[in-house]
């Protein structure tokens, strides 16, 4: 860039500057002071204790950080809304690879339909859409009803679909499934048929074509749709809210108490950090996995 | 028996029929070609060998037993594809021991035999690079070790030069040819680029528009097509076409537009009236300065020419007493090669003759130019005779 000449330097500022700034001030500095609270004391009725108390002295302490990590009730939310995230990816994944093969390998004309009725539940309202889900679980709806019919007959009691562990993990899936195929679409579309072609005349069967050619150049794919849901599922709170039962708070739950309800603002910070830096620290991970695994090949 | 045994095989898609009823047999350890324009079902056939395509009449034979309803992965024939193919994510080890896994050869048995086929491919010691970090020729020579690693009785190679520049392509060739003596398996290739199968193969079957129109050895093909297609399509030609005005005594007489009567040696019992071509390699075409110029540029060179009686009597060509065929006419344009010029000659009725001349003479880079009037000639064993 050193030769770079300044009308062009100017023009790439003018371009980059306003989504910068925008980043900048509602990105950056609330993270930042996000970062500042959690330092801080809750206040006598909620939000903050004053900086500088009256003595004058700097009121910064670790004490929300010390709270998070001795009270073992909030890691072990922690680690349950890592399991429903882990789990949640898992199936998303188990069920958007057919999908985004099927796409991928369909005729041309028909693809862009098929991927318009992948993202189609996004153009309905994303709470409208759990609230659906309320009715489709409910005890006096269909579903409800033949499962428990079922298990009547093996003996089994009735068990409620919904305000459940079974409802936050379904609706979860059913909200991040896009999430995943669509990467994973973009990636398997560039596929070389050639390759497949090349593979099979070498003696390599389906299963053999699919596990040594197919999968692991669909890697970034994968890494990327397992990013894209993992993280929004590590921190969602208005699905367990809605379909969960007492025990399904999730760590999005206990952030939104602590900020709306406790009005504990430190330790909600406390909580909200820890969230950020293990999704970033995961996001880095994979995307690190996935250079290594691949980058060799690919560079 | 032949290795490869094609009976009558034809594959359609649609209206259009890619392979018309083709036949023909493969023998063992042979360079075999398939030749032909784009869409004249070479590669088609070259996938129904290879499994990627069923035919939709016919047969084919490998070793005497109908392969129809084995999978491409369970054929014992290998195919090098034109865009190379190699797995981006697999080393060239990795690549090269992909078909030894598929075959189950055990762990310690590849690795011997993996820097055997690179050593063939002259690739020593490039185990560890991807294919990314590789030149063509290099993708193309990891391709063909890694097709040939597991012995299979047949080579199919789909255009594997075509994406190679010319003077890695030349080289390839000889690396080729070199390469199928060693390992005495049959290749079968598959190629648009009438220099290339010339070169490499012993025999061609060229195609035209899913047919085979001549199959034959290279020499064969190139001195003595069979059709006008084969004739225009292997190298320059002149075609001359014409009703034939006489046959007698082993030369047919035909008239071409704008030329003249043109004789041409031949054995045929075409009928007088009937059409007839000839097809005249340029370089088997005279080019000269007329006798009644005063052209300077051309004494030296008619003057260098051996007398007409003495090259006949040399090569026992037909009796003397048979007149040369003979125009005149201008240098219309010249391609000039470097090595050889090509002329083209347009004369006086409006038809044109190329002929082409090698830059032999010491101290000049052509010997005509555009415009200047001159005589070709060229002996009535000189055409070759196409009935049609």
């Amino acid at each position: 860039m050193a030769g770079t000449r300044p009308d062009t330097r100017l023009a790439r500022w003018l371009v980059a500057g306003p989504p910068l700034l925008y980043l900048l001030v509602f990105f950056a500095a609330p993270a930042l002071i996000m970062v500042l609270a959690s330092f801080r004391s809750p206040g006598e009725f909620g939000g903050l204790a004053p900086l500088v108390d009256e003595a004058g002295k700097v009121d910064l302490n670790v004490d929300s950080y010390a709270r998070f990590l001795t009270e073992t009730v909030y890691m072990q939310v922690f680690v349950k809304s890592a399991w429903y995230a882990g789990l949640t990816t898992a199936i998303c994944l188990l069920l958007a690879y057919p999908l985004a093969t099927l796409i991928a390998k369909s005729a041309k004309k028909y693809r862009d339909l098929l991927l318009l009725l992948v993202i189609l539940p996004f153009w309905s309202n994303f709470l409208i859409r759990i609230y659906a889900w309320m009715i489709i679980l409910g005890p006096n709806a269909a579903l409800a009803k033949a499962v428990n019919g079922v298990l009547a007959v093996f003996g089994a009691g009735p068990v409620p679909l919904l305000f459940s562990g079974f409802a936050v993990l379904v609706c979860l899936v059913y909200v991040h499934l896009p999430f995943m195929v669509l990467p994973l679409y973009a990636n398997l579309e560039k596929h070389d048929q050639a390759l497949l072609d090349a593979a099979q005349d070498l003696g390599a069967n389906a299963w053999q074509r699919f596990w040594r050619i197919t999968f692991p150049l669909s890697l970034p794919g994968v890494y990327a749709g397992a990013a894209l849901v993992f993280i929004p599922a590590l921190g969602i709170f208005a699905i367990p809210d809605i379909l969960g039962g007492p025990e399904d708070t999730l760590i999005g739950n206990l952030i939104k108490q602590q900020f709306l309800e406790t009005r504990d603002w430190p330790f909600g910070s406390v909580l909200s950090i820890v969230l950020t830096v293990s999704a970033l620290v995961l996001a880095g991970t994979a995307a690190w996995v996935g250079r290594r695994s691949l980058g060799a090949a690919r560079a | 028996m032949a290795l490869l045994d094609i009976q009558g095989v034809t594959r359609r898609f649609g209206d259009f029929t890619a392979v018309d009823h083709v036949s023909l047999a493969i023998e063992a350890g042979e360079f075999f070609t398939l030749l032909g324009p784009s869409g004249c079902g070479k590669t088609t056939l070259l996938r129904m060998i290879a499994g990627f395509d069923l035919p939709d009449a016919g047969r084919i034979l490998l070793n005497g037993e109908d392969i129809a309803g084995r999978p491409p992965e369970a054929r014992p024939v290998r195919t090098v594809f034109q865009s190379y193919s190699l797995f981006p994510h697999m080393s060239v080890e990795g690549n090269i021991a992909f078909p030894l896994e598929m075959a189950r050869v055990p762990p310690a048995e590849r690795r011997p035999r993996i820097e055997a086929a690179l050593e063939d491919v002259r690739l020593v010691g490039f185990n560890k690079r991807y294919p990314h970090e590789l030149s063509g020729g290099q993708k193309q020579r990891v391709a063909i070790a890694r097709a040939l690693i597991t012995h299979p009785t047949m080579l199919l190679l789909d255009e594997p030069l075509a994406a190679l520049d010319a003077k890695l392509r030349e080289e390839l060739q000889i690396e080729l040819i070199n390469l199928q003596k060693e390992v005495g398996i049959a290749f079968v290739y598959v190629t648009h680029d009438q220099t290339e199968a010339l070169a490499l193969s012993h025999r061609i079957a060229v195609m035209n528009r899913g047919r085979v129109e001549q199959l034959d050895e290279p020499s064969k093909i190139y001195g003595f097509p069979r059709t006008r297609f084969v004739a225009d399509f292997i190298g320059h030609c002149n075609l001359f076409s014409g009703p034939v005005l006489s046959n007698a005594e082993g030369i047919v007489r035909i008239d071409v537009a704008g030329l003249g009567p043109v004789l041409v040696a031949a054995q045929s019992s075409i009928a007088v009236g009937a059409n007839g071509s000839i097809a005249l390699r340029p370089e088997k075409t005279r080019i000269a300065a007329p006798q009644d110029a005063n052209d300077p540029h051309a004494g030296g060179f008619a003057a260098a020419l051996p007398p007409e009686g003495a090259q006949r009597a040399a090569r026992g060509g037909p009796s003397p007493l048979v007149p040369d065929n003979r125009y005149r006419g201008t240098v219309a344009d010249l391609l000039y090669m470097g090595d050889v010029t090509v002329y083209r000659v347009a004369t006086p009725g409006g038809s044109r003759v190329e002929a082409l001349l090698a830059n032999s003479q010491s101290g000049r880079a052509k010997f005509f130019e555009v415009g200047d009037a001159v005589e070709v000639s060229w002996r009535v064993d000189a055409g070759h005779f196409i009935e049609e």
